[in-house]
């Protein structure tokens, strides 16, 4: 028989019979989670597949409000920090303690940079009174339903800027964590599923993009 | 001292027979106490207490709000309330019976408490998340409460815009307690789906997993997949009322059955996310009180699943009337159809399965009895209402109330009784009075028939739903309802009393009194706090009734459960034969 301490690490729950069951647990209920988040979305997803069939001429028109820009360099922010996230797992793997918190760190600078960009995104239609739903008061549109693409913009776009907080504020959680040394190569659960979640949260955007900035 | 020996690949591994304890000291209803303990326990078998204490009390809270429609129903004009009380009182109902009572019912309560010891885990994956749930649930509920106290809602359980987009009252606030409620159960659903796929003790292949778990497994996928878009669509009504975004409402340019295509891919699956898991605890009782292998493993399972998935793709039945292609209704009425045949497929296995088995009429047999009857007779109403012709002169009607209470009442709530009369010695370690149990079952039964079969007729006659009043010649039908509604409701409350009062004088339970191989009864009655204190081996199936009990008993030999070195050497999929006991 093994030996009773040596093979009940810390980190390991009384209902698992291993670390590699907890990890595998965790890591395939992390995969259905991003199923769900998938149906989330797909249902706005579905709203504005529905509405772009009906008014086609509208999005193309409505489009051209938004910032391709600033769309395509928020982009590239969020690409960057799949990167340095997916480092922080690679870090992990191979015991570099210091390289989780710095990978960590610079993942959650570029979340913030990419909310900035969309404040001021969002802040200046509200300048031009491009608000969601009947609040809109914008008239450089020609098309008596341009409220409702920005309603969808917004909820979309919306959406996925809640999604964008919490996964900053998990990665602040997760920052802690490493500077106190919790994670190692034997342990590093947490970092690898919320790299997961932080996967689909750009993937997201990487749709949302194109749908919204680049059909003009 | 027995050897299970698998495939030569494998080590042998030492098992041995762990006997109930007859007498235990310990039970997870005594290890801890306090308010706090409960409030903040881990443990997958206290969690489902909680929520079996909360959902009886909003079962009781819907049952009273029906009350108050039969009675108000009495008379075709005013009885005792007004109209817009009665809209209230039907929407409330509606609600609290879905989405606090039927929805969580089977999965939380049930499931929460025997998933994990049918396949010999000491929890479910994530026990945290598990309470989490709970909590969601509570909070869910809670702001549901706010929105009765705060205004109410009128719009029917289903939030048809624009009528809720533009009613007055708390629909905001209700739609945000079902949104949080959701989430309670996709982590369910989650939680489950990653134990049965992780949590499995050595020798559960996926062809030993009890019937049960398929079911649950089955429900656990529609909640995933389904939940999340009636959350979607929910928030979306709620932000309709407070920005006006105007996706499902005409006067801003919006599409309101573009809600109810949303609304109804999420709630008709949610029919199946209610009623499957019920077909698993037909499946258990069916056996055990028959004595005899279930008929039809592997098509009781698959089924599960094949209705999991075709129920996906019927949800525009509800929409016959409401200015859909005339093609896809004829689609939809089509895979309407198909959903009966996994349907029949689980009703012809478990009469085979009684079939020349040394049936025992105990109360949960009785209770599973009058499922078969009422169930069929749901099932066979839901045919001819998926028929489009016959539906456009049913819809709307009392025809669909009854049906609809047929499968869910008649259907779901008789399985839900048969599973906690069935489970009820494991879970409070007391015998509940078995006398009382047969008549509450005759009353639920006759109070049930009562009720809904009046329905059919008048529903037929062209009776709308949700009407305050009504023309005189449909009173005898209202009149009969309404008393059968009285006799059910005596019913349920013998139930409560029976259980409740066998907490405090019923027999104490023993470990196995049903005679069942199921694997939650090879341990101590109210069951141990962590279920087993050995790791469970399996090499039979959980119905094999013509195997010694003994072999349903044996746990690896050596350890405490907790030795990894042994754990990992074997593998759940890996086949174990038995060579000696």
């Amino acid at each position: 028989m093994a030996n009773q301490t040596s093979s009940h690490p810390a980190h390991l729950e009384h209902h698992f019979v291993d670390s590699e069951q907890q990890f595998d647990s965790a890591k395939f209920g992390m995969w259905i989670f991003l199923g769900t988040e998938v149906l989330f979305f797909g249902g706005l997803f579905a709203a504005y597949i529905i509405y772009r069939a009906w008014f086609p001429e509208l999005y193309t028109l409505a489009s051209e409000e938004l910032n391709t820009l600033w769309g395509g360099v928020n982009t590239l922010v969020l690409i960057g920090s799949s990167l340095t996230v997916a480092m922080a797992i690679k870090s992990a793997q191979l015991n570099q303690k210091k390289n989780i918190a710095i990978n960590l760190g610079i993942t959650i600078a570029l979340a913030c940079v990419f909310m900035l960009i969309k404040y001021f995104e969002y802040t200046h239609k509200f300048h031009l009174g491009i608000y969601p739903g009947e609040f809109y008061t914008f008239e450089g549109i020609a098309h008596p339903k341009a409220n409702i693409f920005f309603s969808i913009y917004y909820l979309m776009t919306g959406l996925h800027g809640i999604h964008v907080i919490i996964g900053i504020g998990l990665m602040i959680w997760l920052l802690r964590r490493s500077l106190r040394g919790d994670f190692d190569s034997e342990y590093y659960t947490p970092v690898e599923i919320t790299g997961l979640y932080w996967h689909l949260v750009d993937i997201i955007w990487i749709f949302l993009f194109p749908l919204f900035y680049l059909i003009d | 001292m027995a050897t299970a020996e698998a495939s030569p690949k494998m080590k042998k591994v030492q098992v041995r027979r762990y006997k109930p304890d007859e007498n235990a000291e310990t039970n997870y209803l005594n290890v801890e106490s306090g308010i706090w303990s409960w409030l903040s326990t881990k443990d997958h078998k206290r969690i489902g207490i909680m929520y079996l204490i909360s959902l009886a009390i909003f079962f009781m809270a819907g049952g009273i709000l029906a009350l108050g429609i039969r009675i108000e129903l009495w008379t075709p004009a005013a009885t005792f309330i007004e109209a817009d009380t009665y809209n209230q009182l039907f929407t409330l109902h509606g609600a609290i019976m879905i989405f606090l009572f039927l929805v969580p019912s089977v999965p939380t309560v049930l499931g929460n408490f025997f998933l994990p010891m049918q396949i010999g885990a000491k929890d479910v994956a994530f026990p945290r998340l598990n309470l989490a749930s709970y909590y969601l649930y509570a909070a869910g509920a809670t702001l549901m409460l706010w929105a009765i106290i705060s205004g109410g809602v009128d719009t029917g359980w289903t939030f048809y815009t624009p009528y809720s987009t533009s009613t007055g009252g708390a629909v905001t606030w209700m739609v945000m307690g079902i949104f949080v409620i959701g989430f309670s159960s996709i982590l369910t659903g989650l939680n489950f789906i990653v134990t049965i796929h992780k949590m499995r003790a050595p020798g559960i292949t996926w062809s030993k997993l009890s019937l049960f778990c398929w079911s649950l497994y089955a429900t656990s996928i529609i909640q995933i997949l389904a939940t999340p878009v009636l959350a979607i669509t929910l928030a979306l009504v709620a932000m309709e009322r407070i920005l006006g975004i105007g996706i499902f409402d005409p006067a801003l340019g919006g599409d309101p059955v573009l809600f109810q295509h949303f609304f109804w891919f999420y709630s008709h699956p949610a029919v199946y996310i209610m009623i499957v898991p019920g077909f698993g605890i037909v499946s258990e009782i069916v056996t055990t009180f028959s004595k005899k292998t279930i008929f039809g493993y592997w098509a009781i399972a698959m089924s599960s699943l094949a209705i999991a998935f075709i129920g996906f793709l019927v949800w525009g039945h509800h929409m016959f009337v409401s200015g859909q292609a005339s093609l896809a209704s004829m689609v939809f009425s089509f895979l309407s159809f198909m959903v009966g045949i996994p349907t029949g497929i689980k009703m012809f296995n478990w009469l085979a399965t009684m079939y020349k088995g040394s049936i025992s009429l105990k109360t949960p047999m009785l209770y599973i009895l009058s499922f078969f009857f009422l169930f069929t007779v749901g099932g066979l109403t839901g045919i001819a209402l998926a028929t489009i012709a016959i539906d456009v002169h049913l819809h709307d009607t009392y025809y669909v109330v009854a049906h609809f209470h047929f499968v869910m009442v008649g259907g779901m709530v008789t399985a839900f009784l048969a599973g906690m009369h069935y489970w009820w010695p494991k879970m409070s370690g007391k015998m509940y009075n078995e006398m009382l149990g047969k008549i509450s079952c005759l009353f639920v039964f006759v109070g049930f028939n009562v009720t809904f079969l009046p329905q059919f007729v008048m529903g037929a006659q062209g009776m709308p739903r949700r009407y305050f009043n009504y023309i005189d010649q449909f009173q005898s039908f209202h009149q009969v309802s309404t008393i059968g509604a009285m006799i059910l409701g005596v019913g349920f409350l013998m139930v409560f009393y029976n259980l409740i009062h066998s907490i405090y004088k019923g027999k104490k339970a023993p470990p196995n009194p049903w005679g069942s191989r199921g694997l939650e009864w090879q341990v101590a009655s109210p069951a141990p706090p962590h279920n087993f204190e050995h790791t469970p081996v399996i090499v039979h199936g959980p119905y094999d009734y013509h195997k010694p009990m003994a072999d349903f008993q044996l746990g690896l030999a050596e350890t405490n459960g907790h030795d990894p070195a042994y754990g990992a050497e074997i593998e759940a999929d890996k086949k174990l034969k038995i060579e000696d006991q």
